[in-house]
């Protein structure tokens, strides 16, 4: 047995039943820990969250006692309420697009859940995340995970290196394919469910009705403007609305429009052709860098603005420690403020920061 | 590490050797339904017949007034519903009383029959060692009280009940009395008659017999109605297939019990006592729930300030101990138990609770391993706030 205790975040899933397999294999003291998350009541989801339904905790528990090690829930419905759910609220209230699970990850994973696991003896967390780290001389980095489609880093790129040094990827270097078939292999009984749980405290997939439901008072109609100042009608309130959105904007017109930015200071939307969509260039706050220095000359990168989009080449430009200016090496569509734009050289993540 | 301590036995025991060894020819050779008229059926029949003469005999009852169920719980909602419903039905009352430090088993079936069939309930207090008062039984009683339902010891704090002092109240005023006897079985007298009961639950695993088996004690004609309807299995009061070797299980473990369980209590109160004393002398901010001497023999159970009972738990498992809180539950929630709040414990004691439960087996190097280890897992834990 190594000496190394780790708590092992379990979800009932596949990926961390076998990454839980994989250390317990390798001879690690190893223990499993769930969070409890604070969902919305409601129907659909009888009052859970996604994360950590009922079913999802006895299926973890099952996990646990095949693997024989022990597994506990704790309770983080406060937490998890106050740093993610809150922050949504606040950030679409405030016009953004926020990207509750990097919140998550910062605050409750790498915050609630590393306190707990290291007040309990172990000396690093594991998570089932698609995503890999390397020790590269004296710092830790963070590596894209093997499988292109699975790859996880987007949500990670909050890391820094004392969260690496803490934390084991035991799947990033496996594909799905592979993580399945080892799941097989080791007799696990994993769940059939999807893999992204975002949003995982609304009671259905609305989150427009759950802004209606707990911020109404965010909700004040305005102005639709095209981007010469025209007017065309009447928003229903801009956390509502999204950039690139088409759908639900209540407007017809010859060519069809797209939300091009949400003006907070006079309440309006501005829509207009696709063609105007596009942008090459883009402002992040609260830039994290993973290797815990900071730049001051522009260097050469390629930037994903979204979970799912593809990274783009382009230059990022220090503003100072905490802002960057990120040139695109062409135009792309859909810059959201309130997403991270996260930058990686090959499959090594950088860091990111806020899309302003 | 490799020292298992299991210090979780009012959870569940383990089945004696010999209960298991009583139990396999009926799962196997002797497979008969007892209801069938063949000698398959007459063969299965006869155990359980010879179990229902064991039981009674241990008991000081009669057979017939043993009424075999899946378990504790099935027994306290048999109990509770077939008396309301023979009350209602025959006019004899609408009010029922239960105490406040109840088993959910009984506590939400009286609030059922309370939301949902118009019955009254009236739930006791008890003292801060879990006690409840003559005195305030009395109090509450009312003519159309028709039962009176108070747990014989408690799962939780261990705290035993003068059960035949409130049985006698109840019989001066015509009133049934119902006792859940899950906890206490394996370790108090459950001589009926001393008791005074008309009605009384066990539970065989909790004394080294089988999960998924119980038994009700009623006495001849308290109870007429069942809550489970169908074939005419245990005098028409518990439809189902009897669950045989189950039973015969059940009562050879409540034999072993009876005839051993003197010499365990001694023994186990020896070390509960030693164990008692050196956390609350080693462990500051503590406190022990429950009554010091109206006990179960192995039942010793804390509260220490400032502690997550649940996360205590879980610093246990990992040094190998099983023990229970009870504000514990798998999923998550941590609320302090009806039972501890009942108590009036404060906040801040009443998350931090702690049920360590002895078994027959428990020897002195358990108790020390506990000794040595759970002052320093308290104290890690409040410097970790």
């Amino acid at each position: 047995m190594k000496n190394d205790r780790i708590a092992v975040a379990m979800s009932g899933g596949v990926d961390s039943s076998v990454a839980a397999a994989l250390l317990k294999r390798q001879g690690y003291d190893i223990f499993g820990i769930m969070l409890r998350l604070w969902s919305e009541p409601g129907q659909d989801n009888n009052g859970q969250n996604r994360c950590c339904s009922p079913a999802s905790v006895s299926r973890a528990r099952q996990v646990a006692a095949i693997l024989d090690i022990p597994f506990f829930v704790i309770d983080s419905r406060e937490e998890f309420h106050k740093n993610v759910v809150q922050f949504f609220i606040d950030k679409y209230s405030a016009g953004l697009t926020p990207n509750p699970c990097l919140e998550c990850n910062r605050n409750i994973r790498w915050g609630h859940l590393m306190h707990k696991a290291l007040s309990m003896g172990a000396t690093r967390i594991a998570t089932g995340h698609y995503a890999r780290i390397i020790q590269n001389e004296d710092k830790w980095q963070l590596l894209r995970g093997h499988d292109n489609n699975k790859d996880q880093s987007y949500a990670l790129s909050m890391l820094g290196q004392s969260d690496l040094k803490r934390t084991l990827f035991p799947i990033g270097s496996y594909t799905k394919n592979k993580i399945r078939s080892l799941a097989s292999d080791f007799a696990l009984p994993v769940a059939q469910r999807q893999d992204s749980q975002d949003l995982c405290f609304l009671a259905d997939k609305d989150y427009r009705r759950f802004m209606h439901d707990y911020a109404p008072e965010s909700l004040n109609p305005g102005p639709i403007m095209n981007s010469s100042g025209e007017t065309l009608g009447q928003h229903k309130g801009l956390p509502l609305y999204t950039i690139g959105q088409r759908k639900g904007i209540g407007i017809s017109a010859p060519e069809p429009l797209y939300v091009l930015s949400k003006n907070q200071s006079d309440n309006t939307l501005i829509v207009d052709k696709l063609s105007k969509l596009g942008k090459s260039h883009l402002k992040a706050k609260n830039v994290n860098w993973i290797s815990g220095t900071t730049t001051k000359d522009k260097i050469r990168a390629e930037v994903q603005i979204r979970y799912t989009a593809k990274a783009v080449g382009a230059w990022i430009k220090p503003i100072d420690d905490n802002e960057v200016e990120v040139e695109f090496d062409h135009q792309i569509n859909d810059i959201t403020p309130g997403q991270a734009a996260v930058f990686y050289q090959d499959s090594v993540c950088l860091g990111g920061g806020v899309i302003d | 590490m490799d020292k298992h301590i299991y210090m979780d036995h009012a959870a569940t025991t383990p089945v004696d050797a010999s209960v298991l060894e009583a139990m396999l020819p009926w799962f196997t050779n002797e497979y008969g339904n007892p209801s069938s008229i063949h000698r398959w059926g007459q063969r299965t029949d006869y155990a359980i017949t010879t179990a229902r003469e064991e039981i009674a005999e241990i008991l000081c009852c009669e057979a017939d007034e043993i009424i075999f169920t899946s378990c504790g719980s099935e027994s306290d909602n048999l109990a509770l519903r077939g008396i309301a419903l023979e009350a209602r039905e025959l006019g004899k009352g609408n009010h029922l009383i239960i105490s406040s430090i109840e088993h959910p088993a009984i506590l939400r079936t009286a609030q059922e029959l309370e939301h949902h069939h118009g019955f009254d309930i009236t739930i006791l207090p008890v003292d801060q060692h879990g006690l409840i008062s003559t005195t305030d039984l009395k109090n509450v009683i009312r003519p159309d009280t028709f039962l009176i339902s108070i747990m014989y010891a408690n799962n939780e704090i261990g705290v035993v009940q003068p059960i035949s002092e409130l049985t006698a109240i109840a019989h001066e005023h015509n009133i049934l009395f119902h006792s859940d006897a899950v906890q206490a079985a394996g370790q108090l007298p459950l001589d009926i008659e001393k008791l005074g009961v008309d009605l009384l639950s066990v539970s065989a695993h909790k004394f080294y017999g089988p999960k998924g088996v119980g038994l009700l004690y009623a006495k001849r004609d308290t109870l007429k109605h069942s809550h489970q309807t169908g074939g005419s299995q245990e005098n028409g009061l518990r439809a189902g297939t009897q669950n045989v070797p189950l039973i015969v299980g059940m009562a050879r473990a409540l034999t072993i019990v009876a005839a051993r369980k003197s010499n365990d209590n001694s023994k186990m109160k020896v070390l509960r006592d030693k164990l008692i004393e050196s956390v609350l002398d080693t462990i500051p901010d503590s406190i022990l729930t429950g009554h010091r001497t109206c006990r179960l023999p192995n039942n010793a159970s804390f509260a220490f300030e400032g502690i997550d009972g649940n996360e205590l738990i879980m610093h246990l498992d990992l040094l190998n101990i099983a023990a229970s809180s009870g504000s514990a539950c798998k999923t998550g929630n941590p609320e302090p138990s009806s039972v501890l709040t009942a108590l009036a414990l404060s906040p801040k004691l009443s998350l931090g609770s702690l049920r360590l439960s002895l078994g027959r087996d428990t020897n002195d190097s358990d108790i020390e391993y506990i000794q040595q280890v759970l002052p320093k897992v308290i104290n890690n834990m409040r410097g970790a706030l």
